[in-house]
């Protein structure tokens, strides 16, 4: 697999070679389908939703609704305002959203668009709402596009009636999976927190089958709820690169405090995440919480051997990539390689920091990387787990390595965006993978006199 | 089981006019009493209408160049339209005689990442220094540049980026301007695809390989391994495969496209220009291809036999027809038992909707519905259309090649299959010889064909025409599911395959058998729930 690759060094600075990133639009896409009835619509060729839709279907393999401007090269020479136009009076008498949430394309934003403008210029029928978010393709990533989005909701939705604020917290969950989203409702939920989340793409994309087909299923926040967020008394936005700007967007809109927070994969995540709330609402933290904390303690102690001092690389999205970091090194691992495609400095000195205090060093850290890159540094000096997303199977193969998915896309394992990685529960789900996948690899290679039945 | 203009009506009544007038003329309840019914296709899709359809890119990059597995691809543009396009189409490819595995490509993703001030003050620079480093880094034998939409807004020339990149590196390096906006779909992405390959690769080399009946398989992009199972029988036979366009095909390989007897074509869609103007420029006859059933595999083999006329041929042809459906026989009864008397709707591609009606027959099951994603009308009508067909701003903006007969290679076709001309005009009666008949005359009356079906219509055609199954792509399949219709994606199989030839029609009885009969389709109400209305 994949001989072509050399082993001698390679100057390679200029475009991406397996990119481990991908366009804002999808982010937006994935953002805008955690609004209930909710047509996310696609301003620019009908390739771009096409490909969305795709790539989101295939890492939930769920319905993925989504409109396109369907742009033809007059369109690209004239401007997309008739196709715009034309398409809000379509989705609305066709499809019946409550709301349309429109993000831009390379496209449309090279050729300057104005697009709320044009949506000012249109036919939203009464009761209706068309929001929009910026999200060229050339700037950024899908997490960028994610938080544009979000800050899209705060701005055209979220109003403050000015009374005092209600005992209610805002959650901005960040670009995870409804199975993460659940998760992290249900640990407000157990802490008596009343809870507004946004966007909320449980039972939106991981929906049952019931026989009876809806094109907008029962699950994200209303637009109602997303009015009202103005009104909470605080809100917490996990993960800096999708939450940060529609938190501070709140804050500065409605006046609803915003605590910044990393998306809480790990325990220290978690324990923040909790402390947060707690602070925040002065509520006690139940014990059913205290135990689940101190089950992974517990198996942290009791299989470390199976992972500690064991080296690892990583490739994914900032937000999810950085507590996940901190709970490698929490179980005794060694990141030697983590990097991630979105830009952002602040990914290697936050990264750089925690493997600095854990005494790690020699390590590799890279914001606007690529999987070549990650290739090339596990060529020249191997490690002996990969943490990534499909993609990363090339590698893990070529350099005959185990591979624990995690992140987004994951288009070659099912069941997982129902499955936390956040929380206690998702701390145990992911020692459980880790170990697992290397007690396999274990099993695999060993000689028969050293084949164990307890491990 | 048949189809009323009524229940047609009610499908479309939610329209507004604009939206009705349009989707009607793309909509056809198929009646052989009325002498020509014509369908509107290849026309723009109205905005904010759920299409299915892709993008000229898709249908460049994605379709047609992506595949050639010994070329760097360098998709010249933002990251995404690189990202989605990779690895996703499942085109298998190995190493063989003439490419070593250090020279395949097929699995790496290359785009230059365009950024905010590359999108201002251009990215040629960007791209001439990405294909510097990639020349440097792998030594390909060829690059190919495909263009993305801001790319033709900002006017890089990609042309002279790949010429002076040829110059500096010696080595050919292709420009696809083949940006998402062009077009009305994937469709003219493939016909981008085919004029350059044809222009600038096509009749370069000189190498005809050995072996008496030497062909190329056209539109065939090895799926699920598809090609490698023709291959398997086709080389039993005794033809020489001279190489297939684009499945598991290398650069080398498609320089000698012109050194063959006869052009099969599996996806007329895709790739008819290239056969067409092979036909003008080296008078090589194409011949219709189906390899998507037993029978009808059966049938294109003895037509191509029919195409040398040669009696040892014809014989060994048959013996390996007897024995391979003979083989498959046993199998495909067990699963015709599961699957006959049940009907399918199919909405994919440009010929795929076609080629499985017969697939579909052998295991017993009626194609209720059919219709194609990109397709021209002569894809549903039959090739006699095309002089009919009326181009519009969007058609005109792909430009046609007019080729001459090439002074070096050019041979009357009969030559190409060592006859006389009368005997060839004898053949052209009985094989499908640079014909193709379309979908529509092999379906019944009551049936439906649609042009560009979207989201509300197929939502609609499950909800109350309740085929058994619905063949489509991945973005319909989970839709299907949650209408209690089980789906399976024609583009890539649902991931298994080869679903081409004798072993895939196997495989693809057996998938069809099992997505129907699962056992969780009966635990869908919980039994605390009321026991659902039959």
């Amino acid at each position: 697999m994949l001989e072509c690759i050399p082993t001698r060094q390679v100057e390679h600075t200029t475009g991406k070679i397996n990119p481990a990133k991908t366009c804002q639009p999808i982010g937006a896409m994935y953002a805008a389908l955690g609004i209930h009835r909710c047509m996310p619509h696609s301003h620019g060729s009908q390739g771009c939703c096409a490909y969305h839709r795709m790539g989101l279907t295939r890492h939930f393999r769920e319905p993925i609704v989504a409109s396109s401007s369907s742009f033809t090269e007059g369109a690209s020479v004239f401007g997309g305002a008739a196709n715009l136009k034309t398409s809000i009076k379509n989705v609305f008498k066709i499809y019946d959203p409550d709301i349309m949430a429109v993000h831009t394309t390379c496209l449309s934003e090279t050729i300057g668009d104005d697009v709320p403008t044009i949506i000012k210029q249109s036919e939203v029928p009464e009761g209706k709402v068309v929001i929009h978010a910026n999200t060229p393709s050339y700037v950024g990533s899908h997490i960028t596009g994610f938080s544009n989005m979000c800050k899209a909701m705060v701005a055209y939705l979220a109003e403050s009636n000015g009374a005092a604020k209600k005992e209610r917290v805002n959650v901005l969950p960040g670009f995870v999976s409804p199975g993460d989203m659940r998760e992290i409702k249900r640990i407000v939920s157990v802490l008596g927190v009343d809870l507004t989340m946004f966007p909320d793409t449980t039972n939106v994309v991981d929906g049952p089958l019931t026989d009876k087909y809806d094109m907008y299923p029962e699950g994200g926040a209303t637009v109602q709820e997303i009015r009202d967020s103005g009104n909470s008394k605080l809100t917490l936005a996990l993960g800096p690169w999708s939450s940060d700007a529609a938190g501070a967007l709140l804050q500065e809109k409605c006046g609803v405090p915003c605590v910044p927070l990393r998306v809480p994969v790990g325990v220290r995540a978690t324990d923040d995440f909790i402390m947060a709330l707690k602070d925040g609402f002065d509520v006690q933290v139940p014990r059913s919480l205290t135990i689940e904390r101190g089950q992974v303690v517990d198996t942290l102690i009791d299989t470390h051997f199976h992972y500690q001092g064991k080296k690892v690389a990583v490739a994914g999205d900032p937000d999810l990539v950085i507590p996940l970091t901190d709970l490698l090194l929490t179980m005794g691992m060694i990141p030697a390689y983590v990097t991630t495609g979105t830009p952002g400095q602040r990914f290697e000195t936050e990264i750089q920091g925690m493997l600095d205090q854990a005494g790690v060093s020699g390590s590799i850290v890279k914001a606007e990387g690529d999987l070549f890159d990650l290739h090339k540094w596990v060529k020249d000096n191997p490690v002996d787990l990969l943490i990534g997303n499909t993609h990363c199977k090339y590698v893990a193969r070529a350099e005959d390595i185990p591979l624990v998915r995690f992140g987004f896309p994951i288009f070659d394992r099912a069941v997982h965006p129902l499955m936390p990685v956040t929380g206690y529960r998702g701390c145990l789900r992911l020692i459980e993978q880790i170990s697992n996948t290397l007690l396999d690899r274990q099993d695999r290679d060993c000689k028969d006199e050293d084949y164990e039945l307890v491990m | 089981m048949a189809i009323t203009d009524k229940q047609l009506e009610d499908m479309l009544v939610s329209y507004p006019d604009l939206v009705l007038k349009n989707r009607k003329k793309h909509l056809i309840l198929k009646k052989s009493a009325e002498s020509c019914q014509t369908i509107e296709a290849n026309t723009r899709t109205i905005p904010g209408i759920i299409s299915q359809r892709g993008c000229c890119f898709a249908g460049c990059k994605g379709v047609v160049v992506g595949p050639i597995k010994d070329m760097v691809h360098i998709v010249h543009g933002p990251v995404g339209c690189a990202y989605y396009s990779w690895g996703t189409r499942r085109n298998k490819a190995r190493a063989d005689d003439t490419t070593p595995k250090e020279n395949i490509y097929s699995q790496l993703c290359f785009v230059t990442d365009m950024q905010e001030k590359d999108i201002v003050f251009g990215g040629e620079k960007k791209l001439a220094k990405m294909i510097d480093e990639v020349v440097e880094m792998l030594h390909p034998r060829a690059i190919s540049i495909c263009s993305t939409c801001p790319i033709g807004l900002i006017g890089d020339d990609i042309n002279a980026v790949a010429k002076a990149a040829s110059e500096r590196h010696g080595i050919q390096v292709l420009a696809f301007s083949c940006e998402g906006y062009k077009g009305v779909s994937q469709s003219a992405g493939h016909h981008i695809a085919n004029n350059n390959i044809m222009e600038n690769v096509i009749g370069k080399g000189t190498q005809r390989k050995p072996g008496k009946y030497v062909i190329n398989i056209l539109g065939e992009y090895n799926i699920g391994g598809d090609s490698w199972e023709l291959e398997r029988v086709l080389e039993e036979i005794g033809y020489t495969i001279n190489c297939v366009m684009t499945g598991d095909s290398s650069y080398v390989d498609i320089r000698n496209l012109h050194l063959a007897d006869l052009n099969l074509v599996q996806c007329h869609r895709s790739i008819n220009y290239i056969a067409e103007m092979m036909q003008a420029k080296y008078g090589m006859p194409w011949l219709k291809v189906n390899f998507i059933g037993v029978d009808a595999t059966a049938e294109s083999l003895r037509n191509i036999a029919q195409c040398y006329g040669d009696e040892a041929l014809t014989r060994k042809t048959e013996e390996v027809i007897a024995r391979e459906t003979a083989r498959v026989a046993p199998v495909m009864e067990h699963y015709r038992k599961i699957c006959e008397g049940k009907t399918a709707f199919i909405v994919v591609g440009g010929s795929r909707s076609h080629h499985y009606q017969y697939l579909l027959r052998d295991l017993g099951m009626e194609t209720i519905v059919a219709g194609y994603e990109f397709a021209h009308r002569d894809d549903y009508e039959g090739r006699e259309v095309i002089s009919t067909i009326k181009g519009d701003a969007d058609s005109r903006n792909i430009p046609e090649l007019h080729l001459t007969p090439d002074k070096e290679n050019y041979q009357e076709a009969h030559v190409y299959l060592n006859m006389t001309l009368e005997k060839f005009e004898e053949l052209k009666k009985k094989v499908p010889i640079s014909y193709y008949e379309g979908m529509n005359k092999s379906m019944k009356d009551g049936h439906v064909i649609i042009d560009d079906a979207n989201h509300h219509e197929v939502e609609e055609i499950l909800r109350t025409i309740k085929p058994s199954i619905y063949l489509s792509g991945v973005r319909d399949k989970y839709i299907s599911h949650k209408m209690g219709v089980p789906s399976k994606q024609l583009h890539s199989y649902d991931y298994t395959g080869p679903y081409a030839g004798f072993n895939g029609a196997m495989n693809f009885a057996r998938d069809i058998a099992n997505m129907m009969t699962t056992p969780a389709w009966g635990l869908i109400k919980a039994p605390w729930e009321e026991q659902r209305k039959k």
